[in-house]
This record gives structure tokens, sequence and C-alpha cells, in this order.
């Protein structure tokens, strides 16, 4: 590869603005049954695309589809500045390296510990020294506040700590994109507004791009809502969120399929679309 | 009726393609890095030393229950004093390579299955993926490179100890001496049947572990699919070993004798 054309596409990731993700008519069936249909969207970095729908709509399927996990029918879909919607499955380890991915229940190696379940992807595929991936995993472990649970098995850990957890493994070889495919469904609301605030601070302090999906829309309203911020003494605090910094995070509504709604909280708020309305009361 | 065999025509037809495909990637996988030695070492302890006890029990069983109702049928033609020349060359040729062979689908191929199943219905394998992490190599790899050197190894052992079974048996229970046994045993071998006792195992080793890999992998329908993925598995395993046991004995008669 022209390692200069490399450099531009970095740079131009590396911008404000720049588009991180995009789907241009995507679509997927499995058999007669159409799953996607017509789908279109850009996530710009740093920003948050919230994707909301009733279960069985598809929206997981779009994450499946951005890791290379299922391929679409037809439709282009970038990631990165790579076309991804024909590349092999070795090609796509490398465009992997910079997705981070929080599945449903977490999907932890049961029979790793939570340190190596943290740090699998640098001990394993990376060429890290022991004692500098033992220090990033204790690091990010401390992030989400985990860690005196180093030593434990996924299966001593409760369900907010498990989501947790997989949000430090998916953090931990600083991807600057993550997935989380409902990360909250299934937790009470205070573990789940931990888990709304993590999203939010690697969103706003470690500038990762972020791709939401979920049906609760308690935590999508959160997570749009809110920002992060780090005071002069280096303490983390959750404060609403600058109109700006609102405008930052944007909603997707998907239907069967198809892309009913796509705009800000506000806009959201305001929709007089019968579905929207059934959905949001 | 067409349709519904048709339906199962392409079912089968697609499960036969999944499965060389597995396959394929898995050799090249051997062969080529990444290799994660780890696992590989874990494997050939949870299917070479974990599968012991099951095999030492079942090979020494097999060896003295062989001995007993030999022993009843030699004495009708006065041959008693030949039982160890039948038992060596029925465990070596062929009990000792089925019955390990049909142990380790049981012990290692449910348990295989079970664990790979269980990681795709929770989403693990996809974490692998996504972590950058190729599920063949990571998973098939290091359980088809223990399935393949064990069972050979495991095999071996049953033969010895069922041989040890019959030894057994003949001087407690038929009353013949040590010594005659031991030569009766060694007479009758041919080098042909210990190549063939050693060949097979390969193969069923190799056979075993790729089935219950393909299962697991194809594994949907959350828990109760685990389940059902464990039963095929076993099912599937036990009849491909002895299918397998057939067709590779056939091509060694041609091939040796």
């Amino acid at each position: 590869m022209d390692t200069q054309a490399t450099q531009t596409v970095e740079e131009i990731l590396s911008e404000r603005g720049a588009p991180v993700v995009m789907f241009d008519q995507v679509e997927l069936a499995f058999d007669e049954k159409v799953v996607l249909k017509n789908i279109s969207f850009t996530l710009i970095s740093g920003h948050t695309k919230i994707i909301l729908g009733a279960s069985g709509s598809g929206k997981s399927t779009i994450l499946k589809i951005i890791t290379g996990l299922l391929r679409a029918d037809k439709g282009v879909i970038w990631v990165n500045g790579e076309r991804v919607d024909q590349l092999s499955e070795k090609a796509m380890m490398a465009v992997r390296a910079d997705l981070g991915m929080i599945f449903q229940e977490g999907a932890l190696f049961d029979s790793l510990t939570v340190r190596e379940n943290v740090g699998y992807k640098l001990y394993e595929e990376s060429a890290m020294p022991i004692a500098e991936a033992d220090k990033r995993v204790e690091e990010v472990l401390g992030w989400v506040g985990l860690g005196e649970y180093i030593d434990r098995m996924p299966s001593e850990l409760s369900g907010g700590q498990r989501r947790r957890v997989s949000i430090a493994r998916a953090m931990a070889f600083k991807p600057r994109i993550l997935l989380y495919d409902e990360a909250t469904t299934g937790l009470d609301p205070i573990t789940a507004t931990t888990v709304d605030e993590e999203i939010i601070k690697l969103r706003d302090l470690e500038h990762v791009s972020s791709i939401v999906v979920t049906h609760q829309l308690r935590d999508a309203f959160y997570v749009a809502t809110h920002m992060a911020v780090r005071t002069d003494a280096g303490v983390v605090t959750i404060v609403p969120a600058t109109p700006e910094k609102e405008r930052e995070a944007e909603f997707i509504m998907i239907q069967d399929g198809v892309i009913v709604f796509e705009g800000d909280a506000d806009a959201l708020r305001q929709s007089k679309d019968p579905y929207i309305l059934t959905f949001l009361s | 009726m067409v349709p519904l065999i048709e339906d199962f025509a392409k079912k089968a037809a697609l499960e036969a393609q999944e499965y060389v495909r597995l396959v394929r990637a898995a050799v090249i996988g051997v062969f080529t890095s990444p290799r994660y030695g780890h696992d590989i070492v874990e494997q050939f302890d949870v299917i070479g030393v974990g599968s012991l006890t099951v095999v030492l029990l079942t090979g020494f069983f097999t060896g003295a229950a062989l001995a007993l109702q030999s022993g009843l049928t030699l004495d009708q033609f006065g041959g008693r004093a030949v039982v160890g020349r039948l038992i060596s060359a029925s465990m070596i040729k062929e009990l000792g390579p089925v019955l390990t062979a049909l142990m380790l689908t049981g012990r290692v191929g449910s348990g295989i299955a079970a664990e790979l199943g269980s990681m795709v219905v929770t989403d693990q394998i996809n974490a692998l993926r996504v972590l950058g992490t190729d599920p063949i190599r990571k998973l098939v790899v290091p359980r088809l490179l223990a399935g393949f050197l064990m069972a050979p190894v495991l095999t071996i052992i049953s033969d010895f100890v069922g041989i040890l079974g019959g030894w057994l048996v003949a001087v407690y229970q038929l009353q013949i001496s040590s010594g005659i046994y031991w030569s009766s045993v060694t007479q009758a071998l041919y080098p042909q049947d210990v190549w063939m006792g050693i060949i097979k195992p390969f193969v069923l080793g190799f056979v075993i572990v790729t089935t219950a890999c393909h299962v697991g992998l194809r594994t949907t329908g959350g828990t109760k699919g685990v389940g059902e993925a464990t039963t095929v598995a076993v099912v599937t395993g036990s009849v491909a070993v002895i299918a397998m046991d057939f067709f590779v004995t056939k091509i060694l008669i041609a091939a040796m004798y």
C-alpha cells in the first residue's frame, strides 16, 4: 500500500468532522426476510450515533455489518477510510484493530479471568510486553471502577460489572470507534447509568466515536444529553450537555429494517410520526 | 415428498461444504502462523491426559472380557493356549483403535461441541473475531492437533492394558502360564497389524475432532441448541468412527497385505 496515501487518509480521519463510518444504501435479507433496506448514515469523528428501534428491527445487524461479522447484500460501507463491504475476513482484521464492540450480555470469555479478558487483544494479538499490557489492563479496569476484580472469573461478576468489563476489554487497545450493542439492556436503572457514564466519558475524554444500539430510551437520552468534563483538580464529572454538544449525538430510528427518523434529541422529541410517538410514549 | 428430499439434499450438501471448508482452514492453520502455543499445550492435556482414565478402564476390561469369551470358544477346539494370539490381534488391529475412538467421541467430542456451541450462542466467537482472532486458529487448530496426535498414543496404551487384562484372565481364570500367553501374543503379530493399529487412530482422531468442531461452531438456538449440538456431535462422531474404520481397514488391507 502507498504509505503517503495511508498518511493522507489518517490525516483526514483525525480532522474534526471527518466521517469514520459511512453506510450508503445498505441492504440485507435472510432468504425472504428483509432485515435492512436502503440504510444510509454517516458517523462523524468524536460524535455518537444512537440507533433506536424495537427488538428485531435490525439495529444490531448494523453493528455486525460494520465489524464484518455479517456481509451486506447491497450497498457500500466505509470504516475509517476503508471500504469494508467486500473485504475478506483476513483483510477485515486490520479494520477491526480500530474497532471495539460491546456485546449484549458482555460476551466475556468464561474460561479467562477479568485480567485476561480485558487484556486479551494485548496479550494474544499484539507484541506489547507483558508488563506494559498488565499496566494498561489495570489502567482501564481502574477507569471503569473494577480494579479490585482483576483476578475474578466472569461468573463471579454481576450483570453490570460484566458490561463494564466488556467496555474495558473493548477500550484496552485504544480503538477510535466503539460499538455498543444493547449495553444496558437487562440492567437496573442505577447500574445502567454507570454504563451510560462510561460511554459518555469515553466519548468526551478519550474522543472515541461511538454507535450506541439500544431500545432503552432513558439511556439513549442520558447519553445524548450529558457530557463528561474534567475539573482542574482532575476529577471527572458528568454534567448536562451544552446545546452544541447535544447536537453531536444523532438519533436514528429503525422500523422493520428501514430508517424512519434521523436527527438530534430535540428533533426526536418533537417528531409527530405515529411510530415514533408510540415508541417514545 | 420431492420438496422434502430436495430440502434434505440441500442441507446435507451445505453441511458437507461447510465441513470441508472448516477442515481446509484448520489444516492451513496447522502449517501457518499465527499459532496459539499455550492453547495447543492445554488441549494436549485436556484431550490426551484427561482421557487417560476412561481409555485405561475401557482397554483393560475389553481385553479381560475378550479373554473370557475366546477362552470358552477356543476350548471347543482345544486351543486355549492360543488365547493371547487372538487377544493381541483383536486389540491391536480393531478393538483398541475403535473403542478408544468411541470413548474419545463420548468424552472429547461432546466436550468440544458443548464448549464451542456455548461460545457461539453467547457471542464469544463473534467477540474473538472482533478482537482480531481467527476462531479456527485459536479453537480448532489446537483441538485438531491434540486429537490427531493423542488418539494414537491413547490407542497404544489401550492396546497394552487390554492385552494385560487378557493376561490376568488367562493366568488366573483360564490357568494358562504367563510364558505361553506372552509368546502367543507376539507370535501372531505381523508388522502390518501393528501399522494398521497405529495408522487408524490418526484418521479417527482427526474425524472425531473435526466433526465436533464443525457441529459446535454451527450451533444455533441458545442453550437448547447447545444440548442438541452435543448429541449430534456424539452420534455423528460415533457413526463416522465406525464407518471410517471400515474404509481405512479396507484401504490398508489392499495396500499392505
